[in-house]
């Protein structure tokens, strides 16, 4: 019963939170556009979308809180609490890697930067080499957030400051920006962005949290925080780096 | 046939991390989960919820947003050109105020988002309201794609934008209270994923595309980039202005008791 009142009440908060994007969307369409919808887009559909985005929404969130938020605190929790700080790593890199690899925003993304290198001639304009590349900067791309995922546990244990890590961050980004071949500047950039998915920022940030609240002298809001930052920043670093020398190290793909 | 598609394709999202974290759980820390039952079925939840989310938005957001960006980069859709004129940058600025009012609204509905202002909401003790937090990240989300499409138009190189957009966030996170700080490195990255990208992508591309002289593969890169910094700024300044109320409250409420000791 409890259960079937609190998703009445996150159903509202989702209503809220879509109505700005079919107001904003409804405006455009109506004031400004101002032609016709095409057959293939028929109104009953959309409205059957976007009852299916409410539904869908309202589920997930609360989802989160009753499975994916109590998982990772306790597992936190439970791996303070046992001591061992290898196997956390360990852990911390698995579920970086893992969460990365299959993302499909990152796919989609490393098919479209293989054929930007292409064209610009950094490797040879075939489909195995495009396809070759596109496996290699995957795989970099989940190496770097599992290795930012790492050090942002390690963080949290030490109680580094954030800050000095992001700006530290930064400059090796502006260093490796001038170093790198252009065409792998925007790619860079960007993979940053694609790689936090919708499930490991959940996950993720339930596991900062839990730490920072069961290690002793950590404040959940000081040092629970960040992990996701450092998780945009790495593979920027990663990627730039294997812009300049790493793609000469895949086997076939030289021009 | 999508929502079986979505269905198996979220599945083998969600299964890898799962057997990460059942895995850890039952092979390394050797003890059972709390509260099993209420986990599963929150796990159940999170699956049939992101797949009806995916097929909505498929079906619904997705094809509105990628039509209306096409129709408003359209040269159609320009103000007609005199012969021989070139065109300036603010030909364009029904796709400025479209990108600013496309990248807050979707901001508020991202479902990542959501669940990091919960959890900042419910460690920081109610001093950060969620929904003000989520207002502040959509509005620095907005400014950065707007940013993004003016210089697809320009077609300034990306760098300069995010080395200037750097050294902000230098700045704001020298001037801000400390508490603030990671909370707001962390909104940077998680505003762009599931219904912002797409929808922004189209738009990039259509400018891409109709403007002469951009590549639509190479200029439309960099949009994603701008709108995971600006977020950083917002929040630090959302801090600060709550911060500067706070106290400000405090030294009126300090006013009057000062006078009746005196």
């Amino acid at each position: 019963m409890d259960l079937v009142v609190s998703l009445a009440r996150q159903l509202k908060d989702s209503l809220r939170d879509l109505a700005p994007v079919v107001l904003v969307m409804a405006f455009f369409q109506l004031v400004v556009i101002r032609q016709p919808l095409p057959d293939s887009l028929a109104l009953m559909d959309l409205a059957l979308g976007l009852v299916f985005v409410v539904l869908g929404l309202t589920l997930f969130i609360k989802g989160l809180e009753l499975g994916l938020f109590p998982l990772g605190e306790n597992l936190a929790r439970a791996f303070v609490k046992k001591g061992s700080i290898t196997w956390l790593l360990v852990f911390a890199f698995a579920l970086g890697l893992g969460s990365t690899v299959a993302e499909p925003a990152l796919i989609a993304i490393a098919a479209r930067a293989a054929e930007v290198v292409a064209q610009g001639g950094l490797i040879d304009n075939s489909v195995s080499a495009q396809n070759s590349f596109a496996f290699a900067l995957r795989m970099v791309v989940a190496a770097s957030v599992g290795l930012a995922v790492v050090i942002g546990v390690v963080r949290i244990f030490k109680g580094w400051p954030l800050h000095l890590m992001i700006i530290a961050g930064y400059v090796l980004v502006l260093l490796l920006t001038l170093l790198a071949p252009a065409e792998m500047v925007g790619i860079a950039y960007d993979s940053g962005g694609v790689t936090t998915s919708t499930i490991t920022v959940p996950l993720v940030t339930a596991l900062g949290v839990g730490l920072a609240s069961s290690i002793k002298g950590r404040s959940p809001m000081l040092d629970g925080f960040g992990l996701i930052a450092l998780a945009s920043v790495m593979p920027i670093i990663f990627v730039l780096i294997f812009g300049i020398v790493g793609i000469h190290l895949i086997p076939g793909v030289d021009p | 046939m999508t929502l079986i598609t979505t269905f198996w394709g979220t599945l083998l999202d969600i299964l890898p991390i799962a057997a990460i974290v059942f895995g850890f759980q039952y092979l390394v820390i050797r003890k059972p989960v709390k509260r099993l039952p209420q986990v599963l079925v929150g796990f159940l939840m999170v699956w049939v919820g992101l797949s009806f989310f995916l097929v909505g938005l498929e079906q619904a957001l997705f094809p509105m947003g990628e039509l209306m960006a096409t129709q408003l980069t359209n040269h159609d859709f320009l103000p007609s050109l005199t012969e021989g004129a070139q065109r300036h940058w603010s030909d364009y600025y029904w796709v400025y105020i479209f990108a600013f009012a496309i990248g807050a609204s979707t901001t508020i509905a991202e479902p990542s988002l959501i669940a990091v202002s919960l959890k900042a909401g419910e460690i920081s003790g109610g001093t950060i309201d969620p929904l003000m937090l989520r207002i502040a990240v959509a509005l620095g989300m907005a400014f950065g794609i707007t940013l993004g499409t003016w210089r697809i138009v320009m077609g300034w190189p990306l760098q300069w934008f995010v080395f200037a957009a750097y050294l902000l966030v230098i700045v704001q996170t020298l001037r801000s209270p400390r508490s603030i700080i990671p909370l707001a490195f962390d909104s940077g990255g998680v505003t762009t994923s599931t219904i912002t990208v797409p929808i922004i992508a189209a738009l990039g591309l259509g400018l891409a595309t109709e403007i002469p002289g951009r590549s639509p593969v190479m200029d439309g890169f960099g949009m994603i980039a701008l709108a995971c910094l600006f977020p950083i700024i917002t929040v630090m300044g959302y801090a600060q202005i709550a911060q500067w109320r706070a106290t400000r409250t405090r030294s009126a409420n300090d006013l009057p008791s000062c006078k009746a000791s005196g």
